[in-house]
């Protein structure tokens, strides 16, 4: 998994039938100290993360849709698995 | 597979249901001389490593294995802990 700050949230009314319930975030991928690393990506959320949130993203599809979909097999690569409180020993 | 270090632990009280209880740990992934290689990851623990030991780790849909019964989602996850520096060994000393 990756850590992340979520940017905000992407609508899109179109969508694959199954995650038309689910909220699709825009995350920024960041290091343990905070700073941004690389392009920023969608992520579906499964945890109810809010803009500005340092979260864990797992990026393979099984784990993500099941994490945020109920089940295997959603046409997803990433999904937001938790919300980062603080990181402890980091040296 | 590969080697890496751990760097701390990550607390997240909200958590998907399926981690929950899980211990969460950064680490730095390593080369075969024990040197950083690619950017730091968040993984699940599934043999009790601890910050500033040597681990190896497993990517893919194949991390959430060790956790057989309980579908935890996960795409990186720490499988082994290595006894010590001295016993990664390279022949001709260089990877």
């Amino acid at each position: 998994m990756i850590l992340a700050r979520v940017l905000g949230n992407v609508v899109a009314t179109q969508k694959n039938a199954r995650y038309s319930e689910a909220r699709i975030m825009l995350v920024q991928p960041v290091n343990p100290d905070g700073t941004p690393r690389g392009a920023s990506v969608l992520a579906l959320d499964s945890v109810d993360a809010g803009e500005g949130d340092l979260v864990i993203v797992v990026q393979e599809g099984w784990s993500a849709s099941t994490a945020s979909t109920g089940e295997a097999g959603a046409a997803i690569d990433s999904a937001i698995v938790g919300v980062v409180d603080f990181i402890e020993n980091h040296s | 597979m590969q080697l890496a270090r751990v760097k701390g632990n990550v607390v997240a009280t909200i958590k998907n249901s399926a981690l929950q209880g899980r211990k969460l740990m950064v680490i730095q992934p390593l080369d075969g001389n024990l040197k950083a290689s690619g950017k730091p990851l968040v993984a699940v623990d599934s043999v009790g490593a601890g910050a500033g030991e040597l681990v190896f780790w497993c990517r893919g849909k194949e991390a959430s294995f060790p956790f057989e019964g309980s579908e935890v989602p996960t795409d990186c996850t720490i499988i082994g802990i290595v006894d010590s520096e001295a016993h990664v060994k390279v022949i001709g000393g260089k990877a």
